[in-house]
Parts: C-alpha cells; sequence; structure tokens
C-alpha cells in the first residue's frame, strides 16, 4: 500500500476536491437545518392539534417519512420526482443544480420527521396542568402554545435536536448516491484518481468526526448551562 | 402501476434467485437480521465494557464508541469496502462487507442501548444477588443482564426497523438489495421511475411500519407487568406432601 | 461473634460512624434504633461489606473481613442480608428467587435445591405462592420471600436493615412474626428497625445510635423505661408522643 501521504491532504488539487467537499457538506446541512426546524414544529403541532384530522395528516407524514430509508428517499426525489412536474418548472431545474436540489428536499423532509417527534416528546414532557392553566385563563390553542408550552419544552427539546442535528450531519453523505459532489464523494472521486484510499478516507473520517464532536460538545455546553427545570 | 408490479414482483422480491445469487426484498431482510444477531453480542459485550470498573477497559471502548457513532455509516462502509481486502488477503464481496459495516456500526449502536438498559436497573438488584455472595459476572448473568434484555426489546425491534434501513446503502457498493433491484427495474422500464420509486418507498414502509407496530405492542405488553406461567405442578406437589394442619 | 473496633467511616467531609466499639454475641437478637441520618444503616451494611470502612476493624468470628485475600464473594454469601425494598429479582418466581445461590454457589442439584427451598417457603408461611412472581405478591409477601430467600444459604448470621419501613401497617405483623420465629430458633440478628413492639419483645439487646456515635446500649428493657443519655430519652419521647413537639 505505500507509506502515508500527508502532503496529499494539505494542498494541491486533490486537497481542494476534498476542502470542496466539506464545505458543500457543511452547507447542505445548514440549509436543511433551516428548513427542517419550522417545518418540525409544525407537523409536532399538527401530531397535537384538537383537530383528529390535523392529527392523522401529522402522523402520516411521520410515519411514511420514517419508515423508509434516506436512500430511497433520495431515489425518488431524484429520478422519480422531477417526473412529475410541468415541462416548464423541469426543464428550469435540470437547468440548475437538480441534484443538491433534490438532496436537500429529501434531506429536510426526513429530518423534519424525525426532529418534529422530538419537539412532540419535548411537548408532552411539560405537565399537561400548565396546558389547562393557559387554556383557562382564556390562551387558544397556537396562542398556548406559543406563550406557555413551546418556551419551555425548548429545554427538554435541545438536547434531542442537537441529537438529529449530528444525525443530519452524517445523512449528508447519502447525498453522494445521486451525485451531490459532498465530502464522501469527493473522497471516493479522490481515491479513483490516485488509488490512494487511506489518505483520502482519513481526511474524510477526520472531517466528520470533527464537526460530529463540535455538535456533542455543544450538546454538553447547553447540559451543563441550561438544564432543564422543573416546577 | 399493476403491469409494473406484476412483471417484476418475483425479481423485486428474491432478486435472481435461484438463477443467481439471493437479492431484492428478501437479501434485504435476511442481511438486517443476520446483522442484528450478530450486532447483539457485540454489543452486550461493549455495554459492559463501557460500564465497566477497570478504567482500561472503559477508555478505549469508549473512543470505539465516539468514533464509530461520530461517522457516517457509509464511511464504515466504504473503509471496509476499500480495507478489508488488504486485510484478508482476496477481494471481499458486497454482502460480507456489508454485513461486517453493519455489525460494527449496529454494535456500537446497541452497546448503548443496552449500558442504559443495565444503568435503568434499580441498584438495589444489584446490591442484593452481590449480598447473596454472587460475584459480578454471575450478577450480570443471572439478575442485572435477563431484566435488561427484556426492557430493551422494544428498543431491540426498533433497531431491527433502524436495520433494515441502512442495508439501502449497499446500493451503492453494488449489493443486489431491494433498493439496487428497484434502481435495475428503474433502468429497463425507464420511463415510470416514480412509480418504480413509489413502490420502492411503499414496500419499506410496510416492513418497517409493520415492525415497528410489533414494537410498540410489545412495549405495551411490558408495562402491564411480568408474564403469567401456568399454575405449577410444583405447588400441588407441596400440597400433597405435607400433612393437612 | 462480631466485634466492632473503632470503627469509623466518612462519606467525604461527613463523618458517618465515629468510633464504633461494639460486641455482639452468637445467637443474641440486637435492634439498632435511632433517628434519621445516625448512621445506622450505615453499620450494618458495613457487615456484609456493602460499605467500605475508613478506619477500624470489624471481625466476625474472630477473622478480620477486611483483611486481604479473603473470598468476598462467599463471605457475603455466609451472611444473610434483608433490604428495606425487599429487592427480589423481578423476573424469577419466588421458589426461582430462593434457588438461585444454592444452585450456583452451593452447587445443589436443582431437585435438592427446589426441596429446601420450598421448605423454606413453607416456613414462611408462603409454600403456596411458589410459582408467583414478585409483581403478584404484595409487600409483606415479597419481604418473606426474601427472608426464605436469605435463608436458602444457611447463614449464621443475618442482618436486616429497616425490613418493614417500606410497608403498609397491616403487613409489618406478619413479617416480624417471621423475624420472631428465626430469633427463637437461635438465630444471630441484628436489625435496624423502628419497631419498637419488636424491640421489646424480641431483642435482647438495644443500640441507640445518632450522629454516626453509639450513645446508649443495654436490654430493652432497661432502654425503653430507664434511658440514660439525654438525646435517647428526647427520642423516646418523640416516638410516644409526637405531637408534642410541635407545641
Amino acid at each position: 500500500m505505500g507509506t502515508f501521504d500527508i502532503a496529499l491532504l494539505l494542498s494541491g488539487q486533490y486537497h481542494d476536491w476534498l476542502l470542496r467537499g466539506l464545505v458543500l457538506s457543511l452547507q447542505i446541512a445548514a440549509t436543511t437545518w433551516v428548513l427542517a426546524v419550522p417545518l418540525a414544529i409544525v407537523i409536532a403541532l399538527l401530531r397535537l392539534a384538537p383537530l383528529a384530522a390535523l392529527r392523522a395528516a401529522g402522523t402520516v407524514y411521520v410515519e411514511g417519512i420514517r419508515n423508509v430509508p434516506l436512500l430511497a428517499h433520495l431515489l425518488f426525489w431524484y429520478f422519480g420526482a422531477p417526473e412529475l412536474l410541468p415541462e416548464g418548472l423541469k426543464q428550469w431545474l435540470y437547468a440548475g443544480n437538480v441534484e443538491v436540489v433534490s438532496a436537500v428536499v429529501a434531506l429536510t423532509l426526513y429530518t423534519a420527521a424525525y426532529m418534529a417527534e422530538d419537539i412532540r416528546s419535548g411537548i408532552r414532557a411539560i405537565p399537561v396542568v400548565q396546558f389547562e392553566a393557559a387554556r383557562a385563563l382564556g390562551f387558544g390553542f397556537l396562542a398556548t402554545m406559543r406563550r406557555v408550552i413551546l418556551p419551555q419544552a425548548l429545554r427538554v427539546t435541545v438536547p434531542p435536536l442537537i441529537s438529529q442535528t449530528l444525525n443530519l450531519w452524517k445523512d449528508t453523505s447519502i447525498a453522494t448516491v445521486i451525485g451531490v459532489a459532498e465530502l464522501m464523494y469527493q473522497a471516493a472521486k479522490v481515491e479513483s484518481a490516485t488509488f490512494r484510499s487511506a489518505e483520502a478516507f482519513a481526511f474524510a473520517t477526520a472531517a466528520y468526526l470533527t464537526v460530529s464532536l463540535a455538535i456533542t460538545g455543544l450538546a454538553a455546553w447547553y447540559h451543563h448551562h441550561y438544564p432543564a427545570r422543573t416546577a | 402501476m399493476i403491469e409494473l408490479v406484476q412483471t417484476y414482483w418475483v425479481y423485486f422480491l428474491v432478486g435472481q434467485y435461484p438463477n443467481g445469487p439471493l437479492g431484492g426484498l428478501a437479501l434485504t431482510v435476511l442481511l438486517a437480521a443476520l446483522a442484528l444477531v450478530l450486532a447483539l453480542p457485540l454489543g452486550v459485550v461493549l455495554g459492559l465494557a463501557r460500564i465497566s470498573p477497570f478504567r482500561t477497559i472503559r477508555w478505549p471502548v469508549t473512543v470505539i464508541v465516539y468514533v464509530v457513532r461520530g461517522v457516517p455509516l457509509l464511511m464504515v462502509i466504504f473503509w471496509a469496502y476499500f480495507f478489508l481486502p488488504s486485510v484478508t488477503g482476496h477481494k471481499t464481496e458486497q454482502f460480507s462487507t456489508m454485513l461486517i459495516a453493519l455489525v460494527l456500526f449496529d454494535g456500537v449502536y446497541l452497546a448503548e442501548i443496552v449500558r442504559a438498559g443495565i444503568l435503568g436497573i434499580p441498584r438495589g438488584q444489584f446490591e442484593c444477588a452481590r449480598s447473596l455472595g454472587l460475584g459480578y459476572w454471575r450478577t450480570m448473568r443471572l439478575v442485572i443482564l435477563p431484566q435488561a434484555l427484556r426492557h430493551m426489546l422494544p428498543s431491540l425491534v426498533n433497531q431491527f426497523v433502524a436495520t433494515i434501513k441502512e442495508t439501502s446503502l449497499g446500493y451503492i457498493i453494488g449489493l443486489t438489495e431491494v433498493s439496487f433491484i428497484a434502481a435495475q427495474i428503474n433502468t429497463q422500464v425507464f420511463t415510470r421511475a416514480p412509480e418504480v420509486y413509489g413502490l420502492l418507498a411503499l414496500t419499506y414502509f410496510v416492513l418497517c411500519f409493520g415492525l415497528s407496530r410489533v414494537a410498540y405492542g410489545l412495549e405495551q405488553r411490558l408495562v402491564r407487568g411480568s408474564p403469567v406461567r401456568p399454575a405449577a405442578s410444583t405447588v400441588t406437589a407441596v400440597q400433597s406432601l405435607k400433612a393437612p394442619a | 461473634m462480631i466485634r466492632f473496633d473503632k470503627v469509623n467511616k466518612w462519606y467525604g467531609a461527613y463523618h458517618a460512624l465515629v468510633d464504633v466499639t461494639e460486641h455482639i454475641a452468637k445467637g443474641e437478637v440486637v435492634v439498632v434504633c435511632g433517628p434519621s441520618g445516625s448512621g445506622k444503616s450505615t453499620l450494618i451494611r458495613t457487615l456484609n461489606r456493602l460499605e467500605p470502612i475508613g478506619s477500624g476493624t470489624i471481625t466476625i468470628d474472630g477473622e478480620d473481613i477486611h483483611r486481604r485475600g479473603l473470598d468476598v464473594n462467599a463471605f457475603r454469601s455466609r451472611i444473610g442480608f434483608l433490604f428495606q425494598q425487599f429487592n427480589l429479582f423481578p423476573h424469577l418466581t419466588a421458589l426461582e428467587n430462593c434457588t438461585l445461590a444454592p444452585l450456583h454457589l452451593r452447587r445443589l442439584t436443582p431437585a435438592a435445591a427446589r426441596e429446601a427451598s420450598l421448605a423454606l417457603l413453607d416456613r414462611v408461611g408462603l409454600a403456596h405462592k411458589a410459582d408467583a412472581y414478585p409483581s403478584e405478591l404484595s409487600g409483606g409477601q415479597q419481604q418473606r420471600v426474601a427472608i426464605a430467600r436469605a435463608l436458602a444459604m444457611e447463614p449464621p448470621l443475618m442482618l436486616f436493615d429497616e425490613p418493614t419501613s417500606a410497608l403498609d401497617p397491616e403487613m409489618v405483623g406478619e413479617v416480624l412474626l417471621v423475624m420472631r420465629a428465626l430469633a427463637k430458633d437461635g438465630m444471630t440478628m441484628v436489625c435496624v428497625t423502628h419497631e419498637m413492639g419488636f424491640a421489646r419483645e424480641v431483642a435482647d439487646r438495644v443500640i441507640f445510635m445518632d450522629h454516626g456515635r453509639v450513645l446508649e446500649r443495654g436490654t430493652p428493657e432497661a432502654f425503653f423505661s430507664r434511658p440514660e443519655h439525654p438525646r435517647a430519652q428526647q427520642f423516646l419521647s418523640d416516638i410516644r408522643t409526637p405531637f408534642a413537639q410541635a407545641a
């Protein structure tokens, strides 16, 4: 196999490929996160809504998404969904960066389903008497959620949400299957160009680990500074 | 859609078997089951190591757990795919590669489930077993683990569901599991991509949702109390031995 | 049989046991009482090494229980320990709870272990519940099974850590009756308990502790009618007239 050539990783063309991949991975993760969290809150509230039809819609979403692997989601949104679009929209999509768009759509829907469950658990952790007290004061469902429940639920919810963020970061790697040039894709590309699998994958491993540890560290910091307060 | 199913359902379910290696949904389920069965003992060993009183055991295992959980499964698969051949001497085929990657990855996740399960057993159980004179390993084997594993059953079924979904990554290294088969079907049919991949999603949904219902049912049963055994012969035996008062 | 010699224990800076020196003879029934936090549970937990000690020695039958090379498991198997929370193993039936230790530690055959354990369950009045799971038993029944389980190893010494404190009042009696029967059979017993009736009727000696120190010791008759130490006097009067304190 030869010696480990660290120079390969520190500068030069292959270094640039890997770095570009890392940057794209981070961008995809960040974009997905920003889109998924609001969607997750909506889904969580749907699941808790007083109206049965709304609850059913939320449940269908969550169960439908979570029981299908992310890879299948990506295949559907990249190969299948564009075919369903009207012709003009389809052409516009293919002219642009269809791989990344499909990846972000798939990842957003997937991640939101998991986050919605964590937010729902967080809300359910708040004693129901809090909800009753707010309603007794005259607040409607949404107002109760906004002013009383969600602020309290936040502290309980943040640790599992950070854990889902960690999962999201790792899930960006699966986008490689539809040709998104993120970190994993670039590492494989470097490998096939140079046959130096150890160096390429060492870079990728180190990059994933570093960001993962940073996210985990954030969770520990949050837990230390903002422990959940009970009544 | 119906003709699609009618034409390809066998291929979808079992791949090219018996005219070739097993594939499709059967391969997916087989791979997931085998991976979980092998990962469980590894998970128990790693979980016990994580709570070991000895630092020399605890620290290396904690590092392994953090590293494996910090990288994507795809990374572990690639490590297996590119480096197993140099370790074993000859090219490893996709099934073994996926199996090894899954066993390692799931073993580490199971380790955390096992660890949480063991730590969830009240300390009094441990103290009592030690007070009776049972050593550490006997205590684990006879008292703690039986209870912990029973409580973990719903989590284990959920892990099985997760593993089934993880097998889909075999697509990337060319393993003929159900997602790969779907893609093959798609290249043959070509103009029906939404239907093909929609059916793929539906298949996973039915399988995984069904299993998660089983997990839910198990959890409810566990909450309701310990299993009831039929009235035993030992009781009648004693009563027949004892003279009436 | 049991000798405490200047035993001290600290939890960090907190001095939990202070220069405890006691002697308990074979066949004696000793009740240890005192207010919460007095160190009574800690004291008996040091006897089977569930708690380590800071300084001093504890000897049982002349042997230092902390000596190097002592097989802790064999040592513990010769002492019966009853917990406040019973701690029956929920995944095993009452009978299986009793046969567990003899099967694995004394190497009895399954048939012999079953027979011996059934006899013990009968002794505590629960032979008819041999195949019941702990979740199907009341608190009093569980504690009696726990006693049978402890007896299964034929220990010469039994320790009771507030065995009836977690029980509903109507079940306390059935457990105390079993304990009294054990005492009558000559078992050496050290009991931490709040049941003063039991102490009066069954104990040979009462030891009173507070803040980690043994403040008074004596026969039940002497302790209950003529306590000498002011703290003991306070304790007894609080027990007898609980509502007087609030005045």
